[in-house]
């Protein structure tokens, strides 16, 4: 009898929440325009936030530091140098590159360049054997320059050391940026995200507060508290999967529109083809996210709102 | 079934509503309450349903004790007391029907059974045919009526009617106390304030004079004294 009953209100609770979403959908509109912009600036800046990280991952990982040995340099001297170098604690990673292999690499380099070719092919090997070291922290770059540097070390050296070419002080530059960015980046959600949840509340608050009356009546006709509240929640978190499904929608269609767009070019610092992938990898957790997301603002902030309307009297 | 102790309700700075109440009311009885404007008529009625809380003394209805009640159980009296407020308090975006089936969709109970019941009920107030009407479409006294279908529908124990015929012309005022009496010869205890003279004479039943908070008669089968 008691679990029927349950049933019964627990339905009516549903019907009743899916009923007035229908009878108040412009009240309903407002509400959820405030969400869809917030949940997709949410997603949009969490891929942002990712591609971000990711180019700069990109490009520090390409940082490497060639030192070019002088054709004199003994086997015995270069294995000594590597195992100096590989001892060094922020060394990951030391290549060698022979003569031969160097030339290889230049030819496929410059295969489209025919002049170049068969002068280097006239000539004898004019390139440096070399070793190519990769950084564990490409910030502390000074420690491998510092030992490269020593006298002892240096005579064996034909050129001078190679830090990435030009690129290492742009380089320096966003590897210290990304970190600001990213802390930055992630404060901005935050506080976009409270901001726009007191607007969502709010909303919520001005549509409950229209049917203050309808609340009041329910409460003296001894409706329970879940019974009067039930639909609202119910019809808040229609808005909050509605909103979820649009902002996913929204940005799949940027992602489809833009990828189509720039097409095979870079749109400077992000990569458009990483994100549409971060997107489509992480897409279930997305979907997931949003619509939890939503639901979740629209429950609390519809449970909250109904709260002074459901309270009895207490003073005497 | 009514036991009001020594109730006193007083508001902030406005002085007392009400005054050392006591009153005691049988099951099945048929009380009118009468008297002035602000003589705390309605503060005693929201007492009764526990709208609102007496400063002091003690209530005791259909066996509940008002100062032991939690919050939680509130509803639950409330489905035993079938109310009609001056105002209706009809639920604007619903129909008819639908604020008839309300009441007993609170209580849970069954969709066919409310199928049933309402329709009767409706019937009994004379507003057959009017079902999918909103409140908004109809008169005064037809809202009124829908308000008294929606107190009785659940068949409750108690009945209170505040000022339920002030809206209504003659005819109609007659066909809801008609109704009114009619509940309460099927055994609900009725609450009934007006201030309809031929009503109150017409009736000769228990009248309760209010004045400034307090209750200046209580006579059986009494007629009204200005």
């Amino acid at each position: 009898m008691n679990i029927s009953r349950n049933t019964i209100v627990f339905k009516r609770i549903i019907k009743t929440g899916l009923l007035n979403f229908v009878r108040n959908a412009w009240l309903g509109i407002a509400a959820m325009a405030v969400m869809v912009i917030t949940l997709t600036i949410i997603l949009f800046s969490i891929i942002a936030n990712a591609t971000f990280a990711n180019t700069v991952q990109q490009i520090t990982d390409r940082i490497d530091v060639s030192v070019y040995l002088n054709d004199s340099v003994t086997v015995k001297q270069r294995e000594d140098l590597i195992n100096n170098l590989k001892s060094l604690e922020n060394v990951e990673e030391v290549t060698f590159i022979s003569k031969d292999q160097a030339l290889v690499i230049y030819k496929q380099q410059n295969a489209g360049n025919a002049d170049l070719l068969t002068a280097i092919s006239q000539t004898d090997n004019p390139l440096p054997a070399s070793l190519q070291i990769k950084p564990r922290d490409p910030n502390r770059i000074e420690e491998i320059r510092t030992f490269l540097e020593r006298g002892d070390i240096k005579s064996l050296q034909s050129d001078e050391t190679s830090y990435s070419g030009d690129r290492k002080q742009a380089i320096d530059k966003i590897t210290s940026a990304t970190s600001f960015f990213r802390r930055a980046g992630i404060a901005g959600i935050i506080v976009f995200a409270i901001i726009s949840m007191l607007i969502i509340f709010n909303t919520i608050q001005m549509a409950i507060f229209n049917r203050r009356d309808e609340l009041t009546i329910m409460r003296l006709l001894g409706a329970s508290t879940n019974f009067i509240r039930g639909p609202f929640i119910v019809e808040s978190i229609i808005y909050g999967l509605v909103s979820g499904v649009l902002s996913i929608v929204i940005i799949q269609a940027l992602f489809s529109i833009s990828a189509r767009t720039f097409e095979a070019s870079s749109l400077g610092i992000l990569d458009i083809n990483y994100s549409n992938t971060y997107f489509k990898d992480h897409y279930f957790t997305f979907v997931a996210l949003q619509l939890g997301v939503g639901i979740l603002i629209g429950a609390v902030s519809s449970l909250i709102a109904t709260r002074r309307y459901l309270k009895f009297k207490t003073s005497k | 079934m009514i036991l009001l102790d020594r109730v006193t309700k007083t508001y902030n700075k406005n002085g007392q509503a009400l005054e050392r109440i006591s009153l005691h009311v049988e099951p099945k009885e048929f009380v009118i309450i009468i008297g002035p404007s602000g003589a705390g008529k309605s503060t005693l009625l929201k007492l009764l349903t526990r709208e609102e809380k007496p400063t002091s003394g003690k209530i005791i209805v259909g066996g509940i004790d008002y100062e032991t009640l939690k919050d939680k159980e509130i509803p639950l009296l409330r489905r035993k007391i079938g109310v009609v407020f001056q105002d209706f308090k009809l639920l604007p975006n619903k129909t008819v029907f639908e604020n008839v089936a309300f009441a007993l969709e609170i209580v849970g109970m069954g969709n066919k059974e409310i199928e049933n019941t309402v329709p009767r009920v409706l019937d009994i107030v004379g507003l057959k045919g009017k079902e999918k009407r909103m409140p908004k479409e109809l008169s005064g006294g037809e809202r009124q009526r829908v308000a008294i279908a929606r107190a009785i529908v659940r068949q409750p124990r108690i009945l209170i009617a505040d000022e339920p015929t002030g809206n209504l012309d003659p005819k109609h005022a007659w066909d809801v106390i008609r109704v009114l009496e009619k509940i309460n010869k099927f055994g609900t205890t009725v609450i009934l304030t007006t201030h309809n003279q031929e009503i109150v004479n017409k009736l000769k039943r228990r009248v309760i004079t209010m004045e400034a908070g307090s209750i200046v008669s209580d006579r059986a089968g009494a007629e009204y004294r200005g």
